[in-house]
């Protein structure tokens, strides 16, 4: 009886535990599997970098990295900087941390803004990054997806002078050519120029001026209301320090006892990675540790998605005025023609259309056996 | 009558002579005049010659012509150092008091007081009014005269003055500085140097026109820019093309003085190598800045311009703000890291800067200006204008003497 009454006052637990067993089902552990999957495939990020040359843009990168990729760079004179175009320049490296993959791109704009006559100098830009938005429209579009290259631009740095005060032509018109096709943060140059109160008026002076010309910069997303208070505060903080005033430096020096990242200077050291310094250490927990995925997701959805819009309807518009018939498929504007993928799509279009007149005849057909 | 005038003019004509020489003690009337003692008398006799070469409004042509011939061949010979070496106060057996004559100088001087005309030239934000205050020690700039000024960028670049007598140690000066606010501010910088030629040109233009006035002014007044201030950002790289293509222009016309402004964002070697890659860049594209190697008088000025000429572009950082250092009131910048002195040699060269413009060859670029390159002026206009002195309002005997006028100032160059 006792095993009986055992046996009994176990089954209440066991049925306790079934129905737990029977309400968890376990998709709780999906992230981890989304994370083990990334980790395997590694990220990919596409970074550039716009602004007038000497403004410590490729220190930056180096800095943010912690790697040399500009090496063996030589600067132009100023004769060969006179005939120099805006070009456009890619450096990819893979870089591994703690078992994460990222390949990252930085493309870099040299002869951005250093012209006696800088009319349209983003043009080559605004070009490049609509290049790559086409490109990816057509991987997107095309048979085989298995393996597209997203070499999207996800996210534009670009660098104030902060020798002026406040933006300048060639910064607004710039950022409102590009606000709608890129991420764009931007930031104040080689701020170790600049004391605290003014580096405070050039802030507020160049947040009045991107609000009043209507420049849409990056902006940092909205806390969900059950984070934590600390994170909001740090949020807050985030949001209330843009543009962020910057130092670079990839040298070490000793200060106060220890080796950092710095400048030396006579009258002081700056240290690049001190928050009281300067707002590089937020510039990058915000860049790559907190909102990396973000401004790709932006990329994605919004500009991307901008851009394909867009591109459809001209096409659409196209087929209207050349009055060709609806396919469902749209084709896309043969500038850069794939032979082969063209001759399929001919060949597609002619079968439908066989089809559709053997479904008509049937049809015909059909309706006369009726009556 | 015609003596006493011819008298009053001698002396004017010492004092242009002695400006001439560029003594630096003429600012800083505090130094001993002795050591000009030596050559000034050697000056007078070279003085008066250059005298008669200006406007001739008597007609003592011969005794002029006599006179010149005399002076002359005394250059041709020696340079005026060793032309002095005649006339020692040894040779004399008796006090004659000529020396007095300094003091007589410098009573004039000081009652008559300087003019010195600065242009700033530079894009917005670099500094341009916080250093000229800086320099002078008082708000002189257009940031701190103008009633409603507002940090905004102007469309073309204009041209604004300022003028203030300041006062020191009973020397007055009148300083006027010029400001070109909209230089490279705009997308397409096309031209922008064009308004800044135009004004130099024309300033030189005015003072061409009181000098050949039939009845002119006693000490004409002179709004000439006898010094430009060019503001370079401190990069770290090479001279920009704008950069450049100024300097190029107004190299040949006034004398310039090139800076790197917000100098504090440069580490020393950074700086280092900056300077020497912008004086590659500048004796590339032949930019001759001030101090001019081709006019160094003698071995000594080389050796003080050669070392000014090592260290050019001075990297500047200017404020008006004092703080506290090591009990001391110091003009600096307070940052987190540091207070950068702007007095400190081991800083930044703004002290460099300074002695330069003020307490040594202030009175050179005055003569820079009113020999070299008011001259070279003078030359073209008179040139284009065909010797057609009846546009200019003068009577055709001058013709003659514009002649010779011209080669004279030839061979000077």
């Amino acid at each position: 009886m006792t095993t009986n009454m055992r046996y009994k006052s176990r089954i209440p637990v066991k049925t306790e535990e079934s129905t737990e067993e029977k309400q968890y089902v376990g998709f709780a552990t999906l992230p981890n599997q989304v994370h083990r999957k990334s980790v395997k495939k590694g990220f990919d990020f596409t970074l550039m970098v716009a602004g007038e040359s000497g403004m410590g843009k490729s220190t930056l990168v180096n800095s943010l990295f912690l790697t040399d990729l500009y090496k063996d760079r030589k600067l132009l004179n100023a004769e060969e900087r006179i005939n120099q175009t805006v070009e456009i320049i890619k450096h990819t490296v893979d870089i591994e941390e703690k078992g994460v993959k990222l390949k990252l791109t930085i493309v870099d704009t040299p002869g951005f803004g250093d012209a006696v006559n800088n009319n349209e100098c983003w043009k080559p830009i605004t070009d490049y990054i609509d290049q790559q938005f086409e490109q990816y429209f057509r991987d997107e579009s095309g048979l085989n997806r298995k393996n597209i290259q997203d070499n999207r631009v996800h996210c534009c740095l670009y660098f104030i002078p902060p020798f002026g005060h406040g933006l300048r032509p060639v910064d607004v018109e710039f950022m409102k050519a590009l606000h709608e096709k890129v991420n764009i943060i931007p930031l104040i140059a080689k701020a170790d120029c600049l004391t605290p109160n003014e580096i405070k008026k050039l802030k507020d002076r160049i947040r009045e001026e991107i609000d009043k010309f209507g420049i849409k910069v990056y902006q940092f997303p909205e806390c969900d209301s059950d984070e934590d208070e600390e994170f909001k505060q740090l949020d807050k903080e985030l949001k209330e320090c843009t543009p962020f005033a910057v130092i670079g430096s990839n040298t070490v020096v000793e200060a106060r006892g220890q080796r950092v990242r710095g400048r030396l200077y006579p009258w002081g050291i700056v240290e690049v990675e001190n928050q009281s310094h300067c707002d590089f250490v937020k510039l990058r927990n915000m860049l790559i540790r907190s909102h990396m995925h973000d401004l790709k997701d932006v990329t994605c959805d919004v500009h991307y998605e901008n851009y394909r819009a867009q591109c459809i309807q001209e096409m659409t518009s196209k087929l209207a005025q050349d009055n060709r018939m609806e396919s469902p498929i749209p084709i896309l504007p043969l500038s850069t023609p794939d032979v082969e993928t063209e001759k399929l799509i001919k060949m597609k279009d002619e079968e439908l259309k066989r089809m559709q007149e053997m479904l008509n005849k049937m049809q015909q057909q059909m309706h006369d056996k009726d009556q | 009558m015609e003596e006493s005038q011819e008298k009053e003019r001698g002396i004017m004509g010492q004092e242009q002579g002695d400006q001439d020489q560029g003594q630096p003690a003429s600012t800083n009337t505090q130094h001993s005049l002795t050591e000009k003692e030596e050559k000034c008398v050697g000056v007078h006799a070279e003085m008066e010659e250059k005298e008669r070469e200006k406007g001739m409004e008597e007609g003592e042509m011969k005794k002029e012509m006599e006179l010149e011939a005399e002076v002359k061949v005394e250059l041709c010979q020696s340079v005026p150092g060793l032309q002095m070496s005649f006339i020692r106060g040894t040779d004399l057996f008796g006090y004659v008091g000529i020396e007095a004559v300094l003091d007589q100088m410098r009573y004039k001087t000081m009652k008559a007081g300087f003019e010195f005309n600065i242009m700033v030239v530079g894009q917005s934000g670099l500094g341009k009014s916080t250093l000229v205050n800086t320099l002078f020690k008082s708000k002189v700039s257009r940031k701190s005269c103008t009633p409603n000024y507002e940090e905004k960028i102007s469309k073309t670049v204009k041209l604004h003055t300022v003028s203030h007598v300041i006062e020191e140690k009973g020397v007055k000066m009148k300083l006027t500085v010029i400001d070109t606010p909209g230089f490279g501010d705009q997308i397409n910088n096309e031209n922008c140097w064009e308004p800044i030629v135009k004004y130099v040109n024309e300033q030189y233009e005015k003072y061409l026109r009181e000098e050949l006035h039939i009845t002119r002014k006693r000490r004409i007044p002179d709004s000439r820019v006898h010094c430009c201030i060019y503001f370079l950002p401190a990069t770290g790289h090479r001279l920009r093309p704008i950069d450049i293509e100024f300097m190029k222009r107004l190299g040949k016309i006034v004398s310039i003085v090139p800076i790197i402004a917000k100098a504090d964002t440069l580490t020393i070697e950074e700086r280092q190598e900056f300077k020497e890659r912008i004086r590659q860049d500048l004796a590339a594209n032949g930019i001759s800045v001030y101090p001019q190697k081709e006019y160094d008088e003698d071995p000594e000025e080389r050796i003080l311009n050669d070392r000014i000429r090592e260290s050019i572009p001075f990297a500047v950082v200017g404020t008006d703000k004092e703080h506290q250092v090591n009990g001391n009131k110091v003009l600096g910048r307070k940052t987190k890291w540091g207070i950068i002195e702007v007095e400190n040699v081991a800083h930044c060269e703004f002290a460099n800067l300074r002695d330069l413009l003020i307490r040594s060859h202030l009175q050179d670029l005055k003569d820079v200006t009113h020999n070299i390159h008011y001259e070279t002026y003078r030359v073209r206009r008179l040139n284009e204008s065909n010797m057609n002195f009846s546009e200019l309002g003068l009577s055709t005997w001058l013709l003659e003497n514009g002649t010779a006028d011209k080669c004279e100032s030839e061979s000077h160059l």
